[in-house]
């Protein structure tokens, strides 16, 4: 079985990591922004996957990083929902635009 | 109960009192405080009487030392320069402790009569045991500075009090007056203890004086040579100090508090500003005495003429003033000018320290009678609701006891004998004679001048007009109650018998005995003097007549320049507000205002300005603030990569 060149996976990654900051930066929606954001994360697991097994084989830190990161990624997830449901019970509204009330 | 811890007691005793009174006094003890405060005095009164018995009688050594009985160091500055806490016993420190927990007592009794029923009668109290506790822990003060300070607390009490009445304005504008012209006075007092202190090397009395009266001592060769325009560091440390005393003393050019104080509550007056605290500049200069005797004599010429001019000066503003409370301060102020220019004439040691005992001795004497004048002035304000002469005369039958202390104690100043004042200022007199005739004619002018005013004062309150007392028949309170009488009966036996104190034998220059001679030749011409004063206002004042303003009218210049005080309040406020306030102090506020201000506040605009320029990017959206994360991240990467390669 011929391996994927590393070059391609981390072209990959690049690609999914400015697919999310772009749809982080465009998207008003705040779910759509958290989601943006779920992909950034996952473009940097894939960078940790992949250097870990192409470049430090025998070694396992990538891997524990990655599983780190997938935690706090749903913990992150779970606050982000909980203030966008607070968001919308006081304001009914998940605008990103609208919530500038910290302004002043 | 060894020295130490009785004058230790002296002094707490009036603290302790100030503190209890002034803490729960208005709330839990306004009835009780007046008997607090006098009970505490009494306790220090009987301890500092038999201090004084224990030190002047009990002694064997022959002659009376400086004993410290207690010492604590509070403050170090350098090897030998500290500041101390402790108590200094020497006949001048015991006579004024005397002096001072006896007055203050006959005015804690008399103020339980004279200020009965008022509202504050308990911050009253524990104000005159803040002052007692001052002037005590000044009389008996081991260093420099602890005099200093003790002198600074008794400026405050002095302030507290002028102010007591604080509703009225002219109260408030005579204490302010009285705590900005001393402190100014106190000024030249700190550079004066600088500069002495620099020059010694020691704060401490007794080592300070030792230092710059033995000579060839280094410190007196350097305090003598360093000199500044003219005059030596020696020279300006003791000028210096002696203004203080000036201010305190009011003497002149530094005296214009002193009349303005009387806006204090009259037992007041009695105590701080005739009895004791005025005195405090006398006591200054008796304690550096030595110094100024010893090594700088011109100094102590400078004290002389102060004082005569003072003596003078007063007694002739004394005579045009129609307050009865002022005409006894400028008299105050006079007799203070005896004093200081008894020190002044006097030399160091033996025979020629003899103004130096007259002048403790003619303080010792002035407590008692002036105290005595004060309370008497004070029962006829009491009576009568007013300052003013007009307002009185023919007080002699409604006020008996008021009426034969009073002469006593006029008696007692215009130097008739046998009455105290006419012994003490005898011996100032004989000082002078010896020392500088023209002092002692200008004594002798003031003499005539002061039995002169003291008998004017005199029958215009208890003579001249009938009395009118038709509205006080009915319901009024007297005479005073006897809280009232009894202190002037006391204070008049003081005025009589005190000048038979052989006063020489416990206090003198250096503290040896010294036996003072009574010459009948000497005292004939002031007595005949002060006689032709009496008569002169006998006939000028005993029944209303228009003698005295023919008198004035002839005189017509010289009397209204003495009403007004020689016009030295007009010149100190056209020092004051057309020169100092507009050439210096308008001046300096502009340049404040315009340049100090001024660069701060633009120092803020700048800033004001700049942050408006940057603000706009806090729009408060959270996409932006990840844009600019974003940006920067990438900035910091690029430039990484930049440096990198």
């Amino acid at each position: 079985m011929s391996e994927i060149p590393l070059e391609h996976l981390l072209m990959l990654s690049t690609a999914l990591f400015f697919i999310g900051a772009y749809g982080f930066l465009t998207r008003r929606n705040m779910i759509a922004m958290l989601m943006s954001l779920e992909l950034m994360l996952n473009s940097v697991n894939i960078n940790f996957i992949v250097f870990n097994k192409y470049l430090f084989p025998d070694t396992i830190e990538g891997l524990g990083f990655t599983i780190f990161i997938i935690a706090i990624a749903a913990a992150e997830a779970a606050v982000a929902i909980a203030i966008i449901i607070n968001l919308y019970r006081n304001t009914k509204n998940i605008d990103a635009e609208n919530a500038d009330h910290l302004k002043h | 109960m060894s020295l130490a811890t009785t004058i230790q007691l002296i002094v707490l005793l009036p603290l302790g009192s100030f503190l209890l009174l002034g803490i729960f006094g208005r709330k839990y003890l306004s009835s009780l405080s007046g008997m607090i405060g006098t009970t505490s005095l009494l306790v220090s009164a009987i301890l500092s009487i038999q201090t004084a018995y224990q030190y002047f009688f009990l002694n064997t050594a022959g002659s009376f030392e400086k004993i410290i009985a207690w010492k604590m160091t509070w403050l170090t500055f350098s090897e030998g320069v500290s500041i101390d806490m402790g108590i200094l016993v020497d006949p001048i420190s015991v006579m004024m402790l005397v002096v001072v927990t006896v007055v203050s007592l006959m005015v804690h009794v008399y103020s339980l009569g004279y200020m009965k029923g008022d509202e504050r009668f308990a911050t009253y109290y524990s104000f005159l045991s803040l002052f007692t506790f001052s002037m005590l822990g000044l009389v008996i003060a081991v260093n420099i500075f602890q005099i200093y300070m003790f002198w600074e607390l008794v400026g405050v009490s002095s302030f507290l009090l002028i102010g007591y009445y604080f509703e009225k304005p002219s109260a408030v504008a005579a204490s302010k007056k009285a705590f900005i012209v001393t402190r100014f006075a106190d000024l030249g007092f700190l550079i004066g203890i600088l500069i002495l202190g620099f020059e010694a090397k020691t704060l401490d009395f007794v080592t300070l004086i030792e230092r710059l009266t033995t000579s060839n001592s280094p410190y007196l060769v350097s305090a003598t040579t360093a000199s500044f325009l003219g005059a030596s560091a020696l020279t300006w440390g003791l000028l210096l100090v002696f203004m203080g005393g000036a201010g305190k003393s009011a003497m002149f050019p530094l005296h214009i508090w002193l009349p303005d104080a009387m806006e204090g509550p009259t037992p007041v007056s009695a105590l701080i500003h005739a009895a004791t605290m005025v005195v405090a500049g006398v006591f200054l200069v008796a304690r550096l005495f030595p110094i100024f005797s010893i090594s700088c004599p011109g100094a102590l010429e400078v004290v002389m003429w102060t004082g005569v001019i003072s003596a003078l000066f007063a007694a002739l503003i004394a005579c045009t003033q129609t307050d009865i409370k002022r005409v006894l301060a400028y008299s105050t102020m006079s007799q203070i000018g005896y004093m200081m220019f008894a020190l002044g004439v006097s030399g160091y040691g033996n025979e020629a320290g003899l103004g130096f005992t007259a002048s403790m001795f003619h303080l010792f004497t002035h407590a008692f009678f002036k105290a005595l004048l004060f309370l008497g002035a004070g029962a006829v304000i009491h009576y009568i609701h007013s300052n003013e002469m007009k307002d009185m005369g023919g007080l002699r039958k409604s006020m008996p006891i008021t009426h034969i202390t009073f002469l006593i104690a006029c008696l007692a100043i215009a130097g008739i004998p046998p009455f105290a004042g006419f012994f003490s200022k005898e011996e100032i007199l004989t000082a002078a004679h010896h020392a500088n005739p023209m002092v002692y004619y200008i004594a002798l002018l003031t003499a005539g001048i002061t039995a002169f005013y003291m008998f004017r004062l005199y029958y215009n309150i208890f003579w001249s007009k009938e009395a009118k007392t038709a509205h006080h028949d009915d319901d009024h309170h007297g005479e005073g109650t006897w809280s009232m009488k009894i202190p002037l009966l006391i204070l008049s036996v003081g005025a009589i018998a005190a000048g038979f104190i052989p006063f020489g034998s416990f206090v003198s220059s250096d503290g040896h005995p010294l036996h003072i001679p009574f010459e009948i030749s000497a005292a004939i011409l002031p007595v005949i003097i002060a006689v032709s004063g009496i008569a002169l206002a006998t006939l000028f004042y005993k029944t209303e007549n228009d003698r005295p303003d023919k008198l004035s009218a002839s005189f017509q210049g010289i009397y209204k320049t003495a009403y007004h005080k020689f016009y030295i309040d007009e010149i100190y406020l056209f020092i004051t507000k057309k020169i100092v306030f507009n050439l210096i102090a308008q001046p300096s506020a502009w340049v404040d205002k315009n340049i100090i201000d001024g660069s701060m506040n633009g120092l803020a605009s700048l800033v004001v300005w700049k942050s408006n320029l940057i603000k706009s990017i806090q729009s408060g959206k959270v996409q932006d603030y990840a844009l600019y994360f974003f940006l920067a991240a990438f900035g910091i990467t690029a430039l990484t990569i930049y440096l990198v390669n």
